[in-house]
Order: structure tokens, then sequence, then C-alpha cells
């Protein structure tokens, strides 16, 4: 049934998944700031409306808690909401929500329902949005039990993911890069995926580079580069950061014994920190070398270009940990 | 004719409050067994208990039908009782058995019952709030011609929630039923030295339909939660009920409530709801003796409810982390 590969942007990719998990399950509905009649400040819900309605599509006052509450309350009583909040940063206001309600509830009743609901959101700075529009704050997220949380790198993974975060009976978080909204990939629409699936981007032999979102072509971009030194890096896109594909990680270092995590959100208590804990109590023997993290600075993501590209993660800082690997 | 029709109407009446006594005296003797499993320490943690607000619970109650849902808050086991949680789950879960209606993952603030358009009592205050908003939702999305209803107390006022709500339940039109219980205290401090504007002000700033009833009246809270409920389910938006009550005891059991002045606790049972109805159905012309084996056998029920809890088994850890995700699904 499904219609040929086509190319899209990676904001097209999202609206395509919300339309075409729309169109196959009435009980979806799509709420947030601006979402319907503006088609959402990254356009990636355009077109919803007009093809599904104004009971379906909803535009929200600025309510971040009572939207989010919403989704909960909607979820538990028969449907599956997909909330955008519009900047990653703006899950503060509804972080109970989240964390107290869509993430206990399965749990705290006894397994009676669960809360079959998304968050839809951008994260991640390039944008000079300054330090309240530019965080990457899925780690607190991936540390709720009851949360699940991806992270597509790539149109593809976009619509795949989206349609597997609707699909799932427990609440999901979509993290979404506003630097790639723009990017252009074939996609698929047939093509399912796992939440939880790691893939392997780059297969290499010499060292692991692992990991998620806009940080992926980063790694690329370095493994390209490591080619050229006769280093041969392997790529692993994530994909899923809870839960987050072990497996994958153990058998890529039992081929390369070295390993390099990437992501853009800062260092400190991140999500690389709980990969390298789980890499050294499981995977110790197949080291060759400590596993490095690189990673935002521990500060606020700043504003200005020069200060914002001395915050962004580069090449050049992901080739200097392999480096020190080897 | 016309005093033929006084009769019947009187004889409706009688009918009226004689259900919603029984649900009151569930509720009451319900609370009454806890206050003792809790000072035996049968109750792991700690309970909040609405002794003296039952005519809330019984009141609105009697005006939800089946496909109707509710979200209440740490005060919330008359809400569940009088919408017909089993007793045995109740204190299963409360008392943290295997088998209770959380499988005693919940207790006393988070008891639920899906089947049952519980979702939930809930540990923080005003969370249910936003929460029935967006029940009701579902239910306008779905066109169930359910209400949702919202059990919050008057602390819950100064909450963010709360305002959001009103305002997004009030664009929307929601078939939403705010249920406010103002029993004047939240915690140990007085809700006037919390919130600077009534209720009823807050209603009026958003357009939403509101109505004030003295909360110790089971009658007055159903029939105003009858007519709110009605204009809710047939298109008349979001309503606001407040009703004025009194919080018996502490705020959580064993509380000493050394904040309280003696003379403000020594008139609270004259407001007694259960003593209120008690002498309006004597009036009415009830026997003594009826009510009196009617709230045995409801005593009963509670007892055996209560022995039942007491000889199962508690929850083994491992079903526990069963239910973090659901089972079955890629993870
Ligand atoms: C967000 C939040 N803040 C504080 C508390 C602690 N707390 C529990 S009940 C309560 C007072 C609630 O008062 P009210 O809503 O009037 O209900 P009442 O206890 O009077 O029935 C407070 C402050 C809480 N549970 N949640």
């Amino acid at each position: 049934m499904s219609a040929a590969p086509k190319e899209l942007r990676y904001a097209q990719a999202v609206s395509q998944a919300l339309h075409d998990a729309m169109a196959a399950d009435e009980r979806v509905i799509v709420l947030g700031e601006d979402v319907a009649a503006a088609g959402g400040s990254f356009k990636a819900t355009r077109g919803l409306l007009e093809a599904h309605g104004a009971d379906r599509v909803r535009d929200t006052p600025i309510s971040e808690a009572s939207i989010v509450s919403a989704a909960v309350g909607a979820a538990l009583t028969g449907l599956k909401p997909v909330v955008e909040i519009m900047f990653m940063d703006f899950i503060t206001l509804a972080m109970d929500a989240l964390v107290n309600q869509a993430a206990k509830a399965r749990f705290m009743f006894g397994g009676q329902g669960s809360v079959p609901m998304v968050l839809r959101t951008p994260h991640g700075g390039g944008l000079s949005a300054g330090p309240q529009h530019s965080q990457c704050l899925e780690a607190w997220l991936a540390h709720v039990p009851g949360l699940k949380v991806v992270c597509p790198s790539n149109p593809q993974d976009a619509y795949s993911l989206l349609r597997a975060a609707i699909d799932d009976p427990d609440p999901v978080v979509f993290v979404e890069h506003k630097g790639l909204y723009a990017r252009k990939g074939m996609v698929d629409t047939g093509e399912r995926a796992a939440i939880g699936q790691a893939r392997t981007v780059r297969p290499g032999r010499d060292v692991t580079l692992v990991s998620y979102g806009a940080t992926v072509a980063t790694c690329l971009q370095a493994a390209e580069q490591l080619a050229g030194e006769g280093v041969e890096a392997e790529v692993l896109d994530l994909r899923s950061i809870q839960p987050w594909d072990k497996a994958a990680v153990l058998a890529s270092l039992a081929r390369t014994h070295r390993m390099v995590v990437v992501h853009e959100a800062v260092r400190d208590f991140g999500v690389g920190a709980e990969i390298v804990a789980t890499v050294m109590a499981e995977g110790f023997d197949e080291l060759d070398a400590p596993v490095l993290r690189v990673a935002a600075p521990f500060m606020p993501a700043p504003f200005a270009t020069s200060l914002e590209q001395g915050y962004a993660i580069h090449a050049d800082a992901v080739l200097q940990a392999v480096r020190q690997t080897l | 004719m016309a005093s033929q029709h006084a009769s019947s109407s009187t004889a409706a009446r009688a009918d009226a409050l004689l259900a919603l006594w029984r649900t009151m005296t569930l509720v009451r003797q319900a609370e009454l067994a806890l206050v003792k499993l809790f000072a035996d320490s049968e109750v792991p943690g700690f309970i909040h208990l609405s002794i003296g607000q039952e005519a809330i619970s019984a009141g609105v109650a009697s005006a939800l039908l089946a496909q109707d849902t509710l979200a209440t808050n740490h005060r919330g086991h008359g809400h569940v009782l009088a919408r017909g949680m089993d007793l045995h789950g109740f204190f299963k879960e409360i008392m943290g058995r295997a088998g209770g209606l959380c499988q005693g993952r919940g207790g006393s603030m988070h008891v639920a019952d899906l089947r049952l358009g519980i979702l939930g009592a809930n540990g923080i205050v005003g969370a249910g709030i936003p929460i029935a908003l967006g029940s009701a939702l579902a239910h306008s999305v779905r066109r169930t011609e359910g209400v949702a209803v919202a059990f919050f107390g008057d602390g819950a006022m100064a909450e963010g929630v709360l305002h959001e709500t009103l305002n997004m339940a009030a664009l929307w039109k929601m078939p939403l039923l705010m249920v406010c219980e103002n029993n004047g205290w939240s915690e140990f401090s007085p809700t006037s030295r919390q919130f600077a504007a009534p209720l009823q002000a807050l209603a009026a700033a958003f357009g939403l339909a509101y109505r004030k009833v003295d909360g110790n009246d089971a009658l007055a809270v159903a029939e105003a939660a009858g007519a709110a409920a009605l204009a809710a389910r047939s298109g008349g938006g979001a309503q606001v009920l407040e009703c004025i009550t009194h919080r018996v005891r502490g705020h959580y059991e064993g509380d000493p409530q050394k904040y309280r002045e003696a003379a403000e606790l020594e008139g609270v049972s004259e407001h007694d709801p259960l003593r209120q109805a008690r002498s309006a159905l004597l009036a009415m012309g009830l026997e003594e003796a009826a009510l009196q084996q009617e709230a045995a056998a409801i005593e009963q029920r509670i007892e055996a409810a209560v022995a039942a809890a007491r000889a199962d088994a508690l929850p083994t850890f491992e079903s526990a982390l069963a239910d973090v995700y659901t089972p079955g699904v890629q993870a």
C-alpha cells in the first residue's frame, strides 16, 4: 500500500507521519500552540487542520502545564494525543504532567491502562536562539521511569519513529532538532521503526562513535576525515534514548574496542554518562582505552554566533577524542 | 390535587435523600474503618480523610452517568467510593495488598478505577484539574456525551493549572464539571491567607457558569450537581460548582491540629451532613430502626472487605517491575 519513497524535509516527514497516523486512526489528535491555523512554529503540522478538522487539530492557549496534562486525561479517556511544545525549554512548565502524571499513571494505577500520548518538541542550538530556546533536556526525561524518549537524526527516522511513537501505548517524548527541520532525505512511508533500536550509520573496525540527533552528522564528518587517516570509525545512531540499544552499543564495542560518545547536550550527568557507565560495567573486557565523551560544556547555551560556535559540537572535537583513544 | 402533588414530590425527595444517605454512610463507615486501621498501623504511609464532606461525594456522584469520568485529589476516598469503587479492591489498595485496585502501587493518594472512569486520586495539588479537562476533551472529540468531573480543594485555587484550565474549558466549551470542596483550609493554613479572590469571581472572569451550594446538604449538592452536569452534557460548557463544607479532622490522619481554634472544631458536628440527612429523613417519616438496620448492613460490608483485604497477600516486588511500561511492546 505504501507509496514510492519521496524526498522530504525533516519537518515535512514529521507532518507526513502525523497526517498518516491521523488518517489511520481517528483517536489521534494534535494539540499545541499555533499548530492548527499556523501549521506550527516550525511548520511541522502544516496541512493537518485542513485535512482533519478543528476538532482533531487544536490550537491551544499558552498553557504548557495544562496542555500536557490535558493530553494525559485525553489519553486515559480513549484518545491518542500528540502534543507539540514549541521549544524543549518549555517542558519545564509541563514537568508535573510528564513526570508525575504521564510517566506514573500506568504503574501507580496497577497496570489498569496506559497513557498513549506523544510530546513532540524541538531541542538544540545553531540558530542563535539563546539560553532559553536552545537546550537539550532529553537526559532529564530519560531519567524518569515510565517515559520513552526518541530523537531522530534524519527524515526517514522522523517519519518512522513518529509513527512508532504514536502507536506506542506509553508516553513518548519525541525530540526533534531545530537545525534538522530543513534537511532533506528520502522517506519511505511504508518503513517502520522500533523504539529502542539503534542503527549503524557507517560500519568501521577501529573505534565506535555513539551519537543521536544532529551530532550523528558531526560524527559522520569526523569518520570521513578519520578514514583519510586510515582509521575506520563505526558510527552508531541511537535513535532512541530511553530505552537505548545497549546490545547494539556493546556489539559495536566488541568489534572496535574503542568508543567515544557524542551529544549536543551538556556533558555533566548526561546521556553519555549513562552509556559510559554501562560500557564500563558490561563491556570492560572489550575496552582497549577509556570511553570518552564529547558534549557541550557545563554552561547555558549562549546567544552570540561566536559564543554558540564555541558551545557547539564540531567534528574537530570528535577527532581529538578519537585520537586520544587510539 | 395540589396536596397529592406535594406528597409525591416529598416522597421523591425522601427517596433521593435516602439514596444519598446510603452513599454517605458507606463513605463515612469506610473512613472510620480507615481511622482504626491507621491507628493500628495496618495502613502504610498517610491518609487524608473526608469525614464531614460526604455530602459532596454523594451529591456529585448521583449526577453522573456510566460514561462520565472523574479526576480527584489527595482527599478522594469519598469521591471514588460514591462512584462505586469496589470495597475490597479499595481496602486492599490502601492496605498495600496484592490485587488491590492499583496492585498496591498507588495507595490512598492514587486510587483509580479506569472501568468506572476514575482517572485517579492525585498527590499533586491541582493536577487532576487539567487531566479532567483532557478527559472532557476526549468526551467531546469522541462524542460520548460524557462529562468529566474535576474535584479539587480550595487550596488548589492558587495553582496555575486551575487558571489555565478555567480559560481552556471556557474557550472550548468543554463538558467539564469543576467541583471545589471549600473547607476553608489548605493543610495548616486558612485559605483566606492563601488566595485573594472568591472562586465565583474567577469563574465570572472566564464567563463560566457558577453555582454555590451548602456542601453539607446532600440534596442541595445533588440538585446543583445535577443541574450543572446536565448543562455541561448538553453543550452548556464548563460549570463551576463550589461546595462550602468543613474539614472535621486534621489535614492528614494523626494531625494534632494545634493551628485550629477549639471553637471552630466544636461547631463542626452541627454541620455534619449525615446528622442533617438523618434528621431530615426522620422528619420525612422514615423509621429510625430501618436506618439503623441499613447502617449496620453497610458496616458489615465494610468489615467483610477489611477482613478480606487483611487476609490477602502482599504484592511481590517483581509484579511492580512489570508495569513501568506496557508489557509486550518493544522496549
Ligand atoms: C503541588 C503540591 N504542593 C503542595 C502539596 C502539599 N499539600 C498536600 S494537600 C495540601 C493542601 C490542599 O488544600 P486543599 O486543596 O484545600 O484540600 P484539602 O486538604 O483542604 O481537602 C498541600 C499544600 C502537594 N501535595 N502538592
